[in-house]
């Protein structure tokens, strides 16, 4: 029954899960052939960026929950154009999903078991979003202004 | 003013079926103490001495008469039937119950209130001008940005765990009514007067890394001139820099001005420079159709034309408050009326439930339904037909509510200290009782003239002492209360911090500092001069020798 279920894996993907432990991002600069790197909370992710084309996995660890870091982490990657994999693991709470999809997380290996039925609820509550993340989420001022065209959303 | 539409109401609605779903986890025991915590500050929940208190935003200051209703409401039904109005326009409430508090949210919810992100390591609550809409001096009403930027910083995914709490404050004139460079963040709307460059269009001169505590800094100007329409990726920029640069090992070294301070503000304006190119360049910010929807709702209301500017003034007592209590507005025959809540021996910014829904009634009949909070913890009638000012300060005088010392010596700003907070380390409220008692006087504080006195219990600051012309620190000093006197502090638009003016004093002893301090400026005052300008030219050691003997 879903609503007693318990997990230490959440995964939003359909791809085939990575095999390769992931490594620190130092090690990962050795390792001509690694394709899986951990960013740790005090990381600069920004390094990762010219070699994003040979990552699969990014895992991004969160060492106590209030520690909000990884959001932005995730976030960059992800307006880097990265498509791979970017799991939160760590400190991961229920109340952090939502928050934590909208940045380009898609998978979860929470340190303590999250609840099926509670994870369910957490990422549904919200109908709608305020603004952009990296998420397609539509904003609710675009969606209040369907006349401008999505596409060239530049209006700087 | 703001309306909800059906998404507004949609998302508040669903932060108060989260908030009764998380408080039945926490009740049956799935969260811990620890992860609740976090939860319960970001729906305005604090755990004080006795109970928690909630604090409920009030956007910018701006309350209708629906809505001051329902304040006094939960002050009746679900608090001990009194509300206070805080430093940043909001309302708190300082016996509330966990277990009611989703029901409260969800009774804020039918007036389109919440108390979202109004505590912890949140995006708080815009401040903005009590005067907006209403002010001789402003450039543009500065509520619909607010509004605007309360909207897009709500439930800010990557900024939901910030390294602590984000304040931000809008103003739209040259006089600072909101202690606007003592926030995390703050904009001042200005016209671009540079006739080479399109002169005219608005801007942002934006401000950032102010705040108080125990390490107090006055925000500096990082940007001269933004658009406004670039205000989400500009606003991101500033965050994700400090959320990740921030230390995270010390709660006491977070907050976003020890981030500019150490890494110096030239840096952190260049860091934040190029942030703001990245998310310039992601093309999501907030476009200005969207603005134009919003500034469509704080449309000037339809002031009559052709009113007389007089005001009769045969009530010697009415005249008295009407010259202290009324600030000019910007339509002829009207007046802005600024209401006190700093009664002699009372709890400053306190008021019960019939005072709220008193002043609901006038603002209904005599103020196009809007009523201010302030941010020195008073409240505010905007928009008054000048006819009608005696009519108010009746219905004022006899509800208890027509005090004159607006900006005076009794106007006082104090925290709740000791008599309420957990952080505190010796009582606020006394002694703004004792010192307002002192000075009770109303020719003495007339003569005295403009006088900020801002008091707070511990180094937290939540008084504002770093801000007063007068401040006074609450410690603990070996298990007794001891005061410091502070001297020369300002959050106007003159803004300066007050400097500590030697060893502290007791109870008594500080309001006896306090006097020796004024009339040391009785008798070194040039005319003219307030206590601010006497101190700044004559400075510190005149002050301390009296004081000290």
């Amino acid at each position: 029954m879903a609503d007693t279920g318990e997990t230490t894996l959440l995964r939003f993907r359909d791809d085939a899960v990575p095999d390769e432990p992931a490594v620190s991002l130092d090690a990962f600069f050795d390792q001509s052939n690694a394709t899986a790197v951990r960013i740790e909370a005090g990381d600069d992710v920004r390094l990762l960026l010219p070699a994003l084309d040979r990552v699969r996995l990014v895992e991004i660890d969160f060492p106590r929950f209030r520690d909000g870091r990884g959001f932005s982490s995730a976030r960059i990657l992800r307006e880097a154009g990265f498509t791979g994999e970017i799991k939160a693991t760590g400190d991961v709470l229920v109340d952090l999903l939502w928050f934590m999809r909208r940045c380009g997380f898609d998978s979860f290996a929470p340190d303590a078991p999250l609840n099926l039925a509670d994870v369910e609820i957490a990422l549904n509550h919200y109908p709608n979003v305020y603004q952009h993340a990296a998420d397609d989420a539509v904003p609710i001022w675009a969606l209040r202004h369907p006349e401008l065209n999505r596409g060239t959303a530049d209006n700087a | 003013m703001y309306q909800y539409d059906k998404y507004d109401q949609a998302m508040v609605d669903a932060r108060v079926a989260e908030f009764r779903e998380q408080t039945r986890r926490r009740i049956e025991g799935h969260l811990t103490d620890d992860q609740f915590k976090p939860l319960r500050l970001k729906n305005g929940l604090y755990l004080q001495l006795h109970a928690y208190m909630l604090r409920v935003a009030i956007p910018y200051g701006t309350v209708s008469s629906r809505q001051f209703r329902m304040l006094a409401h939960i002050a009746r039904k679900y608090d001990r039937g009194y509300g206070h109005v805080t430093t940043r326009q909001n309302m708190q409430y300082n016996w509330i119950k966990l277990e009611e508090a989703p029901d409260i949210l969800a009774d804020l919810a039918t007036v389109q209130m919440h108390a979202i992100q109004t505590s912890g390591e949140s995006i708080r609550n815009v401040s903005a001008d009590q005067y907006a809409g209403a002010a001789a001096d402003e450039i543009i009403d500065p509520r619909p940005w607010a509004e605007v930027i309360r909207q897009i910083t709500s439930f800010m995914p990557e900024f939901s765990y910030l390294p602590r709490k984000f304040k931000i404050a809008v103003i739209a004139s040259d006089e600072d009514r909101v202690a606007m460079r003592w926030h995390d963040f703050g904009i001042r709307i200005v016209k671009n007067e540079n006739p080479e460059n399109g002169a005219g269009e608005i801007g942002f001169e934006c401000y950032a890394g102010g705040g108080m505590g125990r390490t107090p800094f006055i925000a500096y100007k990082i940007r001269e001139f933004l658009p406004p329409t670039q205000i989400l990726s500009y606003l991101q920029a500033v965050l994700r820099v400090w959320n990740r640069n921030a230390r995270r090992d010390n709660i006491h070294k977070q907050r976003m001005k020890i981030l500019v301070h150490d890494l110096g503000e030239e840096e952190f304006r260049r860091q934040v420079e190029e942030e703001f190119q990245n998310f310039l360049a992601l093309g999501q910010d907030v476009p200005q159709a969207e603005y134009d929807r919003v500034a469509a709702y704080f449309a000037p209301p339809p002031f009559e034309t052709g009113l007389s500017d007089e005001i009769d003034r045969s009530d010697p007592d009415f005249a008295l408050w009407a010259d202290r209590q009324l600030v000019a507005h910007k339509a002829p025959g009207y007046a802005i009326v600024n209401i006190s809540l700093k009664p002699t021996g009372g709890i400053p910014g306190d008021m019960s439930a019939e005072q709220m829904e008193l002043v609901a009634d006038l603002a209904e009949k005599y103020s196009f339904d809007e009523v201010r909070a302030t941010h020195a913890q008073n409240l505010v009638l905007p928009h008054v037909r000048k006819a009608d000012l005696y009519a108010v300060w009746q219905a004022l005088d006899a509800a208890g509510l027509a005090g004159v010392n607006l900006d005076l010596v009794t106007d006082i700003i104090a925290c709740p200290g000791l008599d309420y907070c957990t952080l505190a380390n010796a009582r606020s409220i006394p002694v703004a009782q004792r010192i307002a008692e002192r000075f009770a006087d109303l020719d003495r504080q007339r003569d005295l003239g403009e006088l900020k006195i801002k008091i707070s219990g511990c180094i937290n600051a939540c008084g504002h002492h770093h801000a007063g012309h007068i401040g006074i620190l609450g410690v603990d000093r070996k298990g007794t209360e001891n005061y410091q006197l502070l001297l020369g502090g300002s959050g106007s638009e003159d803004v300066s911090q007050a400097k500590i003016t030697g060893p502290g004093f007791d109870e008594a002893g500080i309001v006896d500092a306090v006097e020796r301090a004024v009339d040391r400026y009785r008798e070194l005052r040039e005319p003219g001069e307030r206590f601010i300008d006497t101190y700044r030219r004559v400075g510190f050691d005149p002050f301390k020798e009296s004081i000290y003997g």
